[in-house]
């Protein structure tokens, strides 16, 4: 068998790391007004989105920004909606805003594929992935994470409080995807700094994310080459083997959706897990109903996921136009709130209410067209069992202090840190 | 009545299949799918009005028989 020499461990050249693309002004401190100076990288988004963005729909619902370089926020369904499905005209070769705007040729394919592809390659990356997660095979993964969270209540004994967020949520999807990658378990204190690298600290100088970036990707590389020497049935190797038009995979791809699925199933499960414990915890009836009639999770779960929907994604304006009233440039960014989506009660009912038997909830969290989440089937197990367990172990709890919880800064947003009184 | 999927909306969020799984099933990419005839018996009918109601790329209608 030939050696697969697609990945050279190379030394980093001086200025390697500079990335090439547009970079703005780094703009930060108190927003002036929501509708003309939005930024959901200060604290008072982070604490509480939901007013600005009820605001915004009453008052400009799409509104701008002159940060990072320029963005667009629109908070209707009708707008989000429309923006996911114009792959023509909105470009996902960027995910994540910052300041630093990726170069058009990086299009279609993008750093973390498939989620940052665009058509025709976006199709075709995507399929590559979707076997893999349908809901029959990450049904394999269910009993691992059944006892994995069991194991993590066992370590509660003792204690009357215990942080759901810090102590429960994050390990929860840091283990199953680590399995699935076929990581070290005992990598996953890392994992989570490579979340906070690439998803936090967004007005940090370029720079200084790079560096983050590169240190991912060198554990990914450390990553390949383990599966090299001992190839496994995980998702590292199926990568590694995998062909899109008759050839192996290059190695940017093989890695780039290797961080994708590492990062993206982290902290996004980890936020659903958190904000539903959070809402029980401050909401006694749901609690009760909950405990009392467990046939109802599957509903109440959409229920969390509509309201509290941890995910937000980000858009490249393709050229300049007229959108829905307002004139859009080339290169504008957009920020693509699923969850302001989800509170517009032009699309729900009571959509500012937590209501947990809500039947009827066409709720966007994993995002609408081809960009669906690839990884929504596991997310629904994770956070089912998560809360199964949970609420089998741990039946009643409540705040131990609202004013110590806290929240993710950026386009992820869960508790990270939530203390619960459980005894 | 009878369900059917418009296969070029469907993006597999699989509310169909959880919603009622009588009526939908998944293919090998986690796409929805009809089962059998996609003919909808009286008892299910509630199972199919969720399923419908529930799809995030609305792909999903529940026809009339001739």
């Amino acid at each position: 068998m030939a050696v697969d020499d697609r990945f050279p461990r190379l030394p980093r050249e001086p200025g390697e790391d500079e990335e090439f693309g547009t970079r703005s002004e780094i703009i930060t401190g108190p927003v002036r007004d929501w509708a003309t100076d939005f930024s959901h990288l200060e604290p008072e988004w982070s604490a509480d989105p939901y007013p600005i963005q009820d605001d915004l729909r009453q008052r400009c619902p799409i509104a701008h920004t002159e940060r990072f370089g320029g963005a667009w926020l629109p908070t209707r369904y009708e707008d989000v909606a429309a923006i996911a499905y114009d792959t023509d005209r909105f470009s996902s070769r960027a995910i994540i805003l910052s300041n630093l705007r990726p170069p058009l040729e990086l299009a279609p394919v993008g750093g973390s594929p498939p989620i940052s592809s665009d058509p025709p390659f976006h199709h075709d990356a995507r399929k590559l992935l979707l076997a893999a997660f349908t809901k029959k095979e990450v049904a394999r993964q269910e009993p691992a994470t059944r006892a994995f969270c069991h194991s993590l209540i066992d370590s509660f004994a003792g204690r009357d409080v215990v942080d759901a967020a810090y102590d429960y949520a994050q390990h929860i999807p840091v283990r199953v995807i680590a399995n699935m990658l076929g990581f070290p378990p005992e990598d996953g204190p890392q994992f989570r700094e490579f979340v906070e690298d690439l998803l936090e600290g967004i007005n940090l100088p370029p720079e200084d994310r790079q560096e983050r970036v590169s240190r991912l990707f060198d554990y990914l590389l450390d990553q390949v080459h383990a599966h090299l020497d001992e190839p496994r049935d995980d998702l590292t190797t199926f990568l590694i083997n995998a062909e899109l038009y008759g050839q192996k995979l290059s190695p940017d791809v093989v890695t780039g959706a290797m961080a994708l699925l590492l990062i993206a199933g982290i902290d996004t499960t980890w936020s659903a897990i958190g904000a539903s414990l959070w809402h029980l915890a401050k909401t006694p009836g749901d609690l009760e109903s909950l405990v009392a009639e467990p046939g109802l999770l599957p509903t109440a779960m959409e229920e969390f996921l509509r309201a509290y929907a941890p995910v937000t994604m980000a858009r490249l304006v393709k050229e300049d136009m007229h959108w829905h009233g307002v004139d859009m440039k080339a290169d504008d960014w957009i920020l693509l709130s699923f969850p302001a989506a989800n509170r517009d009660p032009a699309q729900f009912d009571r959509a500012g209410e937590v209501v947990i038997d809500r039947e009827v909830n066409r709720h966007a969290a994993f995002g609408l067209g081809i960009h669906r989440c690839v990884g929504s089937h596991l997310a629904r197990m994770e956070l089912r069992v998560a809360l199964e367990v949970w609420l089998e172990r741990i039946p009643e709890f409540t705040l131990a202090d609202p004013s110590a919880v806290t929240w993710a800064t950026g386009q992820i947003r869960g508790p990270r840190m939530l203390p619960l009184r459980v005894g | 009545m009878k369900v059917q999927i418009d296969p070029g909306l469907c993006q597999g969020h699989g509310r169909c299949y959880d919603l009622a799984p009588d009526l939908f099933g998944a293919d090998d990419e986690g796409y929805g799918q009809v089962l059998g005839d996609g003919v909808v018996p009286q008892e299910a009918k509630h199972d199919a009005d969720l399923a419908v109601l529930n799809c995030p790329e609305q792909a999903i209608e529940l026809l009339e028989e001739e």
